[in-house]
């Protein structure tokens, strides 16, 4: 059990979150293991976003709690925020700022030693490649390259754990594929939650998925087992999907 | 952490060209009525001489144009501060600073931080403009200190009060307009004040840059400035945080 515990970079325990009487989150519980890439899978509005938010401190949970790294979020916030890295749906990026003016700001704001903050941009550069951009203004870059600084900015201060909220939409075929290379390679030495509701990106990318729907967990599995069973992602998507809504109305 | 911030506010006024108009402006403004006072100076020079006591620079130049000052940065301030969260949020960046492992706290006190020190850049040119009178005389160094003391207090009120209605909207320009409104409140309550008796005499915030910039440096209007400060940014952060709590 204890073994099992160190083994977890992020453990989410029967969170919930209501916006007035209206609960987006029930009673959610949510495990991550060390170099695990876990897809999120859900409809839209099924609260994948709002859980995100939660586990990355942009939103307090209404019940439950959240550990990272054995850091409790909610007594430590700001220690427990040190080993995530978090790309959200909209890249925050200042459309005023070059790429590097960016990232070193970022660097900054994870604290990131002064005398390793231009070996953190590069690094982060290098595996976003990005290197030849370093000099162009954000707001002037196609919608993949600000994407890419976007996840720049999520691993440059080499988190634990790596937050992606839907991080190939809008994005053409190669991009899509780039991008999805480059989650495998960040989930080989970290811990990744890849939120998505493209079936055949987790099916590529990640080890493990969990389906959300209307606001709780409908399926948990390592994607290996699921194959074994021959089942088909797709159809069980629809089937969970479908059914809570036909047995909550 | 706070550095860093306010580091990056100053650094997203200058990428744009809205602070470079502004000061430019603003400075030209300020040139041209400094030029107007110093001529009524001069005019008015042989007829001061008679006097037993006669006012000097400082009373006739510096002090006038202090107030204008005033009144012209109560337009500024709304255009600056209302970029600060209502932009944030609606270009999403808020989220980068949220996520980061830095304090509601750090947050709000780094932006603010960052504009203190932009008009203090505006309160320095105006006082290096006043500087050039040294040519041709000498200046009343405590009247002078007092008025750049009061205009610079003046300023951080402002600036607490603009970042707190900047968080309260998305849309920028509703901040803008919010704060202007609020803002011109405070001037009206000042207009109908008209002698120092009465309670709202004590509420009225230009009432006590008026005092600073007549050469008084009083305890009151110190503590109630420093309070107004503290009292918005501290709505500002009980307003951040409550963000995330409520959402």
């Amino acid at each position: 059990m204890a073994e099992e515990r160190e083994c977890l970079t992020l453990s989410a325990q029967h969170i919930q979150r209501f916006y007035g009487t209206r609960a987006v989150v029930r009673d959610l519980t949510l495990q991550l293991r060390k170099g695990e890439v876990l897809g999120l899978l859900g409809p839209n509005g099924a609260g994948k976003t709002t859980t995100l938010r939660m586990i990355t401190g942009n939103l307090a949970p209404s019940g439950g709690s959240i550990e990272v790294c054995g850091v409790d979020l909610l007594d430590e916030p700001q220690k427990a925020k040190a080993h995530i890295g978090y790309l959200p749906e909209m890249p925050p990026l200042y459309f005023d700022m070059t790429v590097n003016e960016y990232l070193r700001f970022a660097a900054r704001l994870h604290r990131i030693e002064k005398q390793c903050i231009a070996q953190a941009v590069e690094e982060a550069k290098k595996r976003c490649g990005l290197t030849d951009r370093s000099r162009y203004l954000i707001g002037n870059l196609s919608k993949g390259l600000q994407q890419r600084v976007g996840i720049a900015q999520a691993i440059i201060h080499e988190p634990d754990i790596i937050i992606l909220d839907e991080p190939t939409v809008g994005l053409d075929p190669n991009q899509m594929r780039e991008m999805r290379t480059l989650i495998r390679d960040l989930g080989e030495s970290r811990s990744v939650i890849l939120s998505t509701h493209i079936l055949s990106e987790v099916e590529s990318v990640c080890d493990r998925v969990q389906i959300m729907h209307e606001g709780r967990m409908v399926l948990n599995e390592m994607l290996a087992d699921f194959k074994q069973k021959g089942a088909d992602l797709e159809a069980e998507f629809t089937r969970l999907t479908q059914n809570t809504l036909t047995t909550t109305h | 952490m706070i550095f860093t911030i306010a580091r990056k506010e100053l650094y997203m006024m200058f990428c744009s060209p809205l602070a470079w108009l502004l000061l430019t402006s603003v400075q030209l403004l300020f040139a041209w009525f400094f030029l107007g006072r110093l001529d009524a100076f001069l005019q008015l020079q042989p007829q001061l001489m008679q006097i037993a006591n006669p006012p000097g620079f400082t009373e006739i130049i510096v002090t006038p144009v202090f107030a204008l000052s005033a009144v012209v940065l109560l337009l500024m301030v709304p255009l600056l501060t209302m970029r600060q969260f209502a932009e944030e949020r609606k270009n999403n960046t808020l989220t980068l600073l949220l996520s980061a492992p830095v304090s509601i706290t750090e947050i709000v006190l780094g932006k603010f931080l960052g504009l203190t020190v932009f008009f203090l850049g505006v309160v320095s040119l105006i006082v290096s403009m006043f500087l050039t009178l040294l040519a041709g005389g000498t200046l009343d160094w405590g009247l002078l200190i007092s008025g750049a003391l009061g205009l610079f207090l003046l300023i951080c009120c402002f600036v607490a009060l603009g970042l707190y209605i900047s968080s309260l909207t998305i849309q920028p320009v509703v901040a803008a307009i919010g704060m202007l409104a609020v803002m011109l409140g405070f001037w009206m309550v000042d207009l109908v004040i008209s002698d120092h008796e009465g309670w709202i005499y004590y509420f009225s915030i230009f009432k006590q840059f008026e005092l600073f910039n007549n050469g008084l440096v009083d305890t009151y209007s110190l503590v109630y400035c420093t309070l107004f400060t503290v009292f918005f940014l501290v709505l500002t952060i009980r307003r951040m945080d409550g963000e995330r709590l409520h959402g």
